[in-house]
């Protein structure tokens, strides 16, 4: 199992928009690269990325949630 | 003429120099590096003339490859550099070849990196300065945060510089993490503020939120409170408003009365809310290094101790110089 970290400070999202489903759930196969969530920093929304394919584990942050760079994200489980 | 490659643009790094000071009254506010302090060592570190233009990144630092053999140096904010993939020294003269590239690790301590190489990013001047105003859109690479595939011009290296491996003694370097204190002018419009409110403004812990940008950087953690009055002709009727004037570069807002806004030095040059205070120019360095959730406090100082901190400043760049050449 690894952790994708934050890689900048900012507010963590896992939706696209408010009105809009999550980019994965709890239990959901991604691939490598798929977006996961976002942080808005500076009204720049970057995405976090998987960073290799996997299982998403446990979201380690709520939406809205502050996040610091380098904090865990998600728990991804290998394949 | 040479360049470099950007291969990523990182979250968001522009060209920055000194400033393109003199233009205020027009309404052009200076931007240039947000610290000045990293930028300017930056240039000394690969012999540039003061006032070349360099990279100011943030959070995320940017991929760039060289064409030509130039001298190079990491400054400010704590992100592990690599050229080629091999780990090198901030704070120092590095020299890199045609195919070289220079990439970031995630940032561990401060905010905004910058990387100086040698004859300076050689982007058209604008009023004088080839520094980027993204708002905009004026001066540096097309008025914009660098993207992938840009090219940026360089100018001709230095005859001679710093040789390859001269560093900046550790004292030197700017001291990153923990609280920044930020000494502060109070003014223009303090007589605004109840006397609780001054003090409270100056006892508050503030944490940096994620509005927080080259424009000015958003506060959160306590409130303030005005002075009733009826409010002058032209003032409109939020507390934090006064008649309009021109705002101080550092100076600190409070629109609303509960969080306070360090403008900094891409900000509007003028406006309607009461500005309780200015940060010193040499402690905007400090904020600039500070990120979204870092905490900042405020200290009062008056103007001879804001001038004497310049002027403090100013030996710490000559003592880098005489330390690199």
């Amino acid at each position: 199992m690894s952790t994708v970290n934050a890689t900048l400070p900012g507010v963590f999202y896992r939706r696209p928009s408010p009105e809009q489903d999550p980019f994965v759930e709890e239990g959901a196969v991604v691939q490598q690269g798929q977006t996961i969530a976002l942080i808005e920093v500076m009204k720049t929304f970057s995405e976090i990325k998987a960073e290799q394919a996997g299982t998403i584990g446990r979201f380690l942050l709520e939406e809205g949630d502050e996040v610091e760079a380098g904090q865990g994200v998600v728990e991804v489980v290998s394949p | 003429m040479s360049e470099i490659i950007v291969r990523s643009g990182g979250l968001y790094t522009t060209v920055q120099d000194a400033g393109r000071d003199g233009q205020y009254a027009i309404g052009m506010p200076p931007s240039g590096a947000l610290d000045q302090y990293s930028y300017r060592v930056a240039n000394l570190l690969v012999g540039n003339p003061d006032g070349a233009a360099a990279l100011e990144a943030t959070y995320i630092g940017p991929e760039l490859e060289f064409t030509d053999d130039r001298l190079i140096a990491v400054t400010g904010a704590e992100a592990p550099a690599r050229v080629n993939g091999e780990q090198v020294a901030p704070w120092e003269t590095l020299s890199v070849r045609a195919g070289d590239v220079l990439s970031f690790e995630m940032i561990t301590s401060g905010a905004r990196p910058y990387v100086a190489v040698s004859g300076g990013i050689a982007v058209p001047e604008y009023l004088g300065s080839r520094s980027t105003y993204t708002l905009t859109g004026i001066g540096g690479f097309q008025g914009r945060a660098l993207r992938t595939d840009d090219r940026l011009p360089l100018g001709s290296p230095p005859v001679s510089g710093p040789a390859p491996g001269s560093s900046v003694p550790a004292g030197l370097r700017l001291a990153l993490g923990g609280v920044a204190e930020l000494r502060l002018v109070i003014g223009l419009c303090s007589y605004r503020l109840t006397e609780a409110a001054l003090e409270s403004f100056v006892d508050t812990e503030w944490k940096v939120t994620k509005d927080a940008d080259r424009v000015g950087y958003r506060l959160r953690g306590g409130t303030i409170d005005f002075i009733d009055r009826d409010p002058p002709f032209g003032a409109g009727s939020d507390p934090a408003n006064v008649v309009d004037l021109g705002y101080p570069i550092g100076s600190v807002q409070v629109p609303g009365g509960n969080e306070p806004i360090v403008l900094l030095g891409d900000a509007v040059t003028g406006g309607g809310y009461a500005t309780v205070g200015t940060v010193i120019s040499v402690d905007r360095d400090r904020i600039a290094q500070a990120r979204t959730g870092d905490r900042v406090s405020f200290t009062p100082v008056d103007v001879d101790a804001a001038i004497s901190a310049r002027r403090d400043r100013g030996i710490r760049l000559e003592k880098v110089r005489a330390a690199v050449s």
